[in-house]
Protein backbone atom coordinates (compact mmCIF):
# COMPACT_ATOMS: atom_id res chain seq x y z
CA UNK A 1 0.00 0.00 0.00
CA UNK A 2 2.96 2.03 1.08
CA UNK A 3 4.35 1.60 -1.92
CA UNK A 4 1.23 2.59 -4.02
CA UNK A 5 0.93 5.77 -2.38
CA UNK A 6 4.73 6.78 -2.93
CA UNK A 7 4.24 6.94 -6.66
CA UNK A 8 1.55 9.10 -6.76
CA UNK A 9 3.85 12.05 -5.11
CA UNK A 10 5.23 13.82 -7.71
CA UNK A 11 8.86 14.52 -8.95
CA UNK A 12 9.13 18.31 -8.48
CA UNK A 13 7.22 17.44 -4.48
CA UNK A 14 9.61 14.35 -3.75
CA UNK A 15 12.74 16.75 -4.79
CA UNK A 16 11.65 19.37 -2.65
CA UNK A 17 11.26 16.69 0.40
CA UNK A 18 14.23 15.30 -0.56
CA UNK A 19 16.37 18.86 -0.48
CA UNK A 20 14.38 19.97 2.36
CA UNK A 21 15.48 17.39 4.85
CA UNK A 22 18.92 17.08 3.91
CA UNK A 23 18.77 21.15 4.04
CA UNK A 24 17.65 20.69 7.85
CA UNK A 25 20.18 18.23 8.40
CA UNK A 26 23.37 20.04 7.86
CA UNK A 27 21.90 23.01 9.34
CA UNK A 28 21.34 21.54 12.98
CA UNK A 29 24.44 19.51 12.50
CA UNK A 30 26.76 22.48 12.23
CA UNK A 31 25.03 24.36 14.65
CA UNK A 32 24.30 21.94 17.21
CA UNK A 33 25.84 19.07 19.14
CA UNK A 34 24.41 16.17 17.00
CA UNK A 35 23.37 13.04 18.53
CA UNK A 36 26.17 11.10 16.89
CA UNK A 37 28.36 14.35 17.68
CA UNK A 38 27.84 14.11 21.35
CA UNK A 39 28.21 10.21 21.44
CA UNK A 40 31.74 10.08 19.81
CA UNK A 41 32.36 13.39 22.74
CA UNK A 42 31.90 10.73 25.34
CA UNK A 43 33.59 8.00 23.29
CA UNK A 44 36.89 10.23 23.27
CA UNK A 45 36.71 11.03 27.15
CA UNK A 46 36.64 7.70 28.36
CA UNK A 47 38.67 6.21 25.56
CA UNK A 48 35.76 4.10 24.01
CA UNK A 49 35.68 2.35 27.41
CA UNK A 50 31.98 3.96 28.14
CA UNK A 51 31.05 5.00 31.02
CA UNK A 52 28.24 3.13 33.77
CA UNK A 53 24.95 4.79 34.25
CA UNK A 54 25.08 5.31 38.74
CA UNK A 55 23.09 7.23 40.75
CA UNK A 56 24.54 10.62 40.86
CA UNK A 57 23.39 12.91 42.84
CA UNK A 58 22.85 15.96 39.92
CA UNK A 59 20.81 18.33 40.58
CA UNK A 60 19.32 20.93 37.85
CA UNK A 61 16.23 22.35 37.62
CA UNK A 62 13.06 20.53 35.76
CA UNK A 63 12.04 23.57 34.09
CA UNK A 64 14.48 26.83 33.09
CA UNK A 65 12.46 29.52 32.52
CA UNK A 66 16.01 31.67 31.34
CA UNK A 67 18.39 29.63 29.85
CA UNK A 68 21.21 32.03 30.17
CA UNK A 69 21.90 31.09 34.26
CA UNK A 70 20.83 27.26 34.53
CA UNK A 71 22.23 26.49 38.04
CA UNK A 72 24.33 22.91 38.08
CA UNK A 73 25.13 21.21 41.12
CA UNK A 74 26.11 17.52 42.07
CA UNK A 75 27.60 15.91 44.74
CA UNK A 76 29.68 12.00 44.17
CA UNK A 77 29.87 9.97 46.96
CA UNK A 78 32.97 9.07 47.70
CA UNK A 79 36.02 8.55 50.36
CA UNK A 80 38.11 11.24 48.68
CA UNK A 81 40.71 9.04 49.77
CA UNK A 82 44.52 9.10 48.17
CA UNK A 83 43.94 5.91 46.64
CA UNK A 84 40.68 6.40 46.34
CA UNK A 85 38.79 9.39 44.71
CA UNK A 86 36.98 11.16 41.69
CA UNK A 87 39.54 12.52 39.44
CA UNK A 88 37.40 14.55 36.68
CA UNK A 89 33.93 15.35 36.70
CA UNK A 90 32.86 16.32 33.15
CA UNK A 91 29.73 18.65 32.65
CA UNK A 92 28.12 17.87 29.50
CA UNK A 93 25.18 18.85 27.11
CA UNK A 94 23.47 17.06 24.53
CA UNK A 95 21.80 20.32 22.86
CA UNK A 96 24.42 23.05 23.18
CA UNK A 97 26.29 24.06 19.94
CA UNK A 98 29.03 22.36 21.82
CA UNK A 99 28.82 19.38 23.70
CA UNK A 100 31.46 20.70 26.59
CA UNK A 101 30.41 22.64 29.45
CA UNK A 102 33.10 22.15 32.33
CA UNK A 103 35.86 20.06 33.24
CA UNK A 104 36.46 19.79 36.62
CA UNK A 105 39.67 18.78 38.59
CA UNK A 106 39.28 17.18 42.03
CA UNK A 107 42.22 16.66 45.00
CA UNK A 108 41.82 14.43 47.46
CA UNK A 109 42.20 17.27 49.74
CA UNK A 110 38.91 18.62 49.25
CA UNK A 111 36.71 15.77 51.46
CA UNK A 112 33.78 15.72 49.27
CA UNK A 113 33.02 15.95 45.83
CA UNK A 114 30.93 18.24 44.91
CA UNK A 115 30.50 21.79 43.22
CA UNK A 116 27.90 24.55 41.80
CA UNK A 117 28.03 26.51 38.69
CA UNK A 118 25.66 28.12 36.37
CA UNK A 119 25.18 26.97 32.67
CA UNK A 120 24.03 27.97 29.45
CA UNK A 121 21.62 26.15 27.61
CA UNK A 122 20.16 27.00 24.28
CA UNK A 123 17.33 24.76 24.21
CA UNK A 124 15.65 21.68 26.20
CA UNK A 125 17.76 18.89 26.28
CA UNK A 126 19.83 16.90 28.60
CA UNK A 127 22.51 17.60 31.26
CA UNK A 128 25.12 14.58 31.34
CA UNK A 129 27.44 14.31 34.59
CA UNK A 130 30.42 11.94 33.58
CA UNK A 131 32.99 11.45 36.32
CA UNK A 132 36.48 9.64 36.22
CA UNK A 133 38.19 7.87 39.34
CA UNK A 134 41.64 7.89 40.22
CA UNK A 135 41.04 4.27 38.73
CA UNK A 136 40.14 5.99 35.37
CA UNK A 137 36.85 3.90 35.70
CA UNK A 138 33.96 5.82 34.09
CA UNK A 139 30.83 6.83 36.23
CA UNK A 140 27.35 8.96 34.60
CA UNK A 141 24.56 10.24 34.73
CA UNK A 142 21.77 12.13 33.19
CA UNK A 143 18.99 14.70 33.59
CA UNK A 144 16.77 16.54 31.52
CA UNK A 145 16.10 19.71 31.66
CA UNK A 146 13.21 21.82 29.88
CA UNK A 147 14.31 24.98 28.76
CA UNK A 148 11.96 28.48 28.19
CA UNK A 149 14.48 30.56 26.48
CA UNK A 150 17.60 29.39 25.13
CA UNK A 151 20.32 31.36 25.92
CA UNK A 152 23.05 30.88 23.32
CA UNK A 153 21.71 33.80 21.69
CA UNK A 154 21.73 33.92 17.46
CA UNK B 1 39.24 45.34 31.03
CA UNK B 2 38.84 46.98 34.19
CA UNK B 3 35.26 46.00 35.05
CA UNK B 4 36.46 42.09 35.73
CA UNK B 5 36.20 41.86 39.35
CA UNK B 6 36.82 38.54 41.27
CA UNK B 7 34.85 37.93 44.41
CA UNK B 8 35.15 35.26 47.21
CA UNK B 9 33.89 33.99 50.39
CA UNK B 10 36.22 31.92 52.52
CA UNK B 11 35.09 31.29 56.26
CA UNK B 12 37.61 33.37 58.14
CA UNK B 13 37.59 29.99 60.99
CA UNK B 14 37.21 26.69 60.77
CA UNK B 15 37.56 23.59 62.97
CA UNK B 16 39.76 20.60 62.12
CA UNK B 17 38.21 18.22 59.36
CA UNK B 18 35.61 20.23 58.89
CA UNK B 19 34.40 20.19 55.63
CA UNK B 20 33.67 24.29 54.29
CA UNK B 21 32.15 26.14 50.95
CA UNK B 22 34.19 28.04 48.81
CA UNK B 23 32.29 30.24 46.66
CA UNK B 24 33.85 32.32 43.95
CA UNK B 25 32.29 34.78 41.28
CA UNK B 26 34.02 36.47 38.71
CA UNK B 27 32.29 39.96 36.71
CA UNK B 28 33.54 38.78 33.22
CA UNK B 29 30.96 38.94 30.07
CA UNK B 30 31.76 35.37 28.77
CA UNK B 31 31.52 36.46 25.33
CA UNK B 32 30.78 32.69 23.55
CA UNK B 33 31.57 33.87 20.00
CA UNK B 34 27.58 33.42 18.96
CA UNK B 35 25.76 36.45 20.32
CA UNK B 36 25.30 39.51 18.16
CA UNK B 37 26.05 42.92 19.22
CA UNK B 38 23.29 45.83 18.16
CA UNK B 39 24.34 45.95 14.99
CA UNK B 40 24.28 42.46 13.78
CA UNK B 41 27.71 41.65 14.31
CA UNK B 42 28.87 39.05 16.27
CA UNK B 43 30.86 39.34 19.23
CA UNK B 44 34.33 37.98 19.04
CA UNK B 45 34.66 35.27 21.55
CA UNK B 46 36.01 36.37 24.96
CA UNK B 47 35.69 34.00 28.08
CA UNK B 48 37.56 33.16 30.99
CA UNK B 49 38.56 29.61 30.22
CA UNK B 50 40.41 28.52 32.81
CA UNK B 51 40.26 28.51 36.96
CA UNK B 52 42.18 26.94 39.83
CA UNK B 53 42.71 27.34 43.15
CA UNK B 54 45.87 26.74 45.38
CA UNK B 55 46.32 26.55 49.04
CA UNK B 56 49.86 27.09 50.84
CA UNK B 57 51.03 26.41 47.12
CA UNK B 58 49.35 23.25 46.21
CA UNK B 59 46.78 22.67 43.69
CA UNK B 60 43.08 21.32 45.12
CA UNK B 61 40.80 22.28 42.81
CA UNK B 62 40.80 23.74 38.85
CA UNK B 63 38.36 24.07 36.17
CA UNK B 64 38.11 23.93 32.36
CA UNK B 65 35.78 26.17 31.35
CA UNK B 66 33.70 26.52 28.10
CA UNK B 67 31.45 29.28 26.35
CA UNK B 68 28.45 27.27 27.49
CA UNK B 69 29.32 28.64 31.17
CA UNK B 70 27.21 31.61 32.08
CA UNK B 71 28.45 35.26 32.59
CA UNK B 72 29.35 36.04 35.51
CA UNK B 73 31.08 32.44 36.40
CA UNK B 74 30.12 31.14 39.99
CA UNK B 75 32.26 28.47 41.17
CA UNK B 76 31.33 27.15 44.22
CA UNK B 77 33.31 24.10 46.14
CA UNK B 78 33.76 22.39 49.01
CA UNK B 79 37.55 21.61 51.41
CA UNK B 80 38.24 19.62 54.08
CA UNK B 81 39.76 22.18 56.46
CA UNK B 82 43.38 21.00 58.14
CA UNK B 83 45.29 23.55 58.81
CA UNK B 84 45.84 27.16 58.87
CA UNK B 85 46.63 28.74 55.70
CA UNK B 86 46.13 30.88 52.21
CA UNK B 87 44.48 30.11 49.37
CA UNK B 88 45.41 31.71 45.57
CA UNK B 89 42.42 31.83 43.37
CA UNK B 90 43.23 32.51 39.42
CA UNK B 91 40.72 33.06 36.75
CA UNK B 92 42.57 33.21 33.17
CA UNK B 93 40.52 34.84 30.15
CA UNK B 94 41.02 34.29 26.81
CA UNK B 95 43.27 37.03 26.02
CA UNK B 96 45.73 35.98 28.59
CA UNK B 97 45.09 38.14 31.67
CA UNK B 98 45.31 36.72 34.62
CA UNK B 99 43.03 37.69 37.36
CA UNK B 100 44.23 36.57 41.37
CA UNK B 101 42.55 36.64 44.60
CA UNK B 102 43.72 35.71 47.89
CA UNK B 103 42.03 34.32 51.22
CA UNK B 104 42.99 33.63 54.27
CA UNK B 105 41.61 30.57 56.67
CA UNK B 106 42.32 30.12 60.33
CA UNK B 107 42.07 26.52 61.78
CA UNK B 108 41.79 25.83 65.48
Amino acid sequence: MKIKKMAHIRRRDAMAIILGTAGTFIMSSSVYASKDNFTQRINKITNNKGAKETEIFLDVPEIAENGNQVKVNFEIESPMSQNDYIKTVYILADGNPSPDVAKLSFSPEMGVCSATTRMRLSKTQNVYLLAENNNNQFFMTKSMVKVTIGGCGG
Amino acid sequence: MSSVKPRGKVPKKASIDEVIEIKTLIRHPMHSGRMKDKDGKIIPRQIINAFKVEFEGKEIFSMKLEPSISTNPYIAFPYKAKKSGTFNFEWTDDNGTKYTMKRKMKVS
